[in-house]
């Protein structure tokens, strides 16, 4: 009973912190090119909003969700959770197939500054007005149009991490260590970001995105079995051997699509930032 | 067109974010996913002796099998 805790505790604590980086990793994106073109303070200011709001819908809806029956909980949170997971997994397995162009983070950090940086040469940028020196980066006025993007960047992507947190965390019945992973993972890839800021596409993001997807998928099956009170052998241990089922799968699939790739045929180019 | 006020904005904004956030670009995963639970349930309520390991076995296979179908459109070019 223990160990199956435990395992069912690891497994948890590890999808939300992958599903929490990844998303991180495209927030942090967006913050950065506005850091650069419209300065620090601009940035942090739009991504600390965001993060207050979301820390607030957290709280919000947190605490209601326990009044909802269990099996109920299960059966709507496992759907979503397995509708959501086959979405990511879909696209890690199109990308290593080499059927779709992986997630390229330095084009679209190269896209985001050239965007904000068109604004600031027709003067609504602050570095444009004063040079973009270091000083101003830090002490300069927040710039409202910049703020609003790094809002719009973090609350966004935030919002998948707040679903995956209280999907997650209400059925394993810990909000909290679903939260403690996905702060983990804020300040990791934050710390990482400063550190190597400008080079996020060195970030393994496609094999995360993978993992996170057949652990999605694995949760998204045992929770919505366990809502329609189907009986899975070994209990909570029966997500391990769903991790490993689907990532067979995932695995001989991506084998299969790499093989039969057509010669000469280009990968669905990437349209969304996802 | 009337512009529209700040609240009516943010709900219609953040429904969209539910309907990018299930549907997206892949419709069949929603509906293969809903058709997949569906049975499930009707095999888990029907009583018979052993329902609940057949749908210990359905599930994850039907799961699969959308996920097969989804990728089999994606690469025959169809998005």
């Amino acid at each position: 009973m223990i160990a199956a805790v435990h395992t069912s505790s690891v497994v948890l604590v590890v999808a939300v912190f992958l599903a929490s980086a990844v998303e991180m990793v495209e927030a942090l994106t967006i913050v950065l090119a506005v850091s650069v073109t419209r300065g620090l303070r601009t940035a942090l200011a739009g991504a600390l909003a965001a993060v207050v709001l979301l820390g607030a819908l957290v709280a919000a809806v947190g605490p209601a969700l326990v009044h909802v029956p269990l099996s109920t909980l299960r059966l709507v949170i496992g759907g979503l959770l397995l509708v959501f997971g086959l979405q990511w997994l879909r696209k890690a397995i199109l990308r290593s197939s080499g059927l779709k162009a992986k997630h390229d983070e330095d084009a679209i950090f190269a896209e985001q500054v050239a965007e904000l940086s068109g604004a600031s040469e027709q003067g609504a940028g602050p570095l444009a007005a004063t040079g973009g020196s270091w000083r101003s980066r830090w002490l300069g006025p927040i710039d409202r149009a910049g703020a609003v993007v790094s809002f719009k960047g973090v609350f966004l992507e935030g919002l998948e991490v707040v679903v995956v947190v209280l999907t997650l965390g209400s059925t394993s019945h810990d909000v909290p260590l679903a939260a403690l992973a996905a702060g983990a993972a804020v300040v990791v890839v934050g710390a990482i970001g400063a550190l190597v800021a400008r080079q996020l596409s060195g970030v393994p993001e496609n094999a995360m995105k993978m993992a996170v997807g057949l652990m999605l998928v694995s949760f998204g099956t045992f929770w919505s079995g366990e809502g329609m009170h189907v009986r899975w052998p070994g209990s909570d241990l029966a997500i391990v051997a769903l991790v490993a089922f689907y990532g067979l799968s995932a695995w001989a699939v991506v084998r299969l699509l790499a093989g039969r790739r057509p010669a000469g045929r280009r990968s669905i180019p990437e349209v969304e930032h996802a | 067109m009337p512009e529209r006020s700040w609240p009516v904005r943010s709900v219609v904004a953040f429904g969209r974010f539910w309907v990018d956030f299930l549907v997206g670009d892949t419709p069949e995963l929603l509906v293969g996913a809903v058709v997949v639970l569906g049975a499930t349930a009707a095999i888990a309520a029907s009583g018979s002796i052993g329902a609940s390991g057949v749908a210990v076995a359905f599930l994850p296979l039907a799961v699969l099998c959308v996920l097969g179908i989804s990728l089999a459109r994606a690469r025959s070019g169809r998005r």
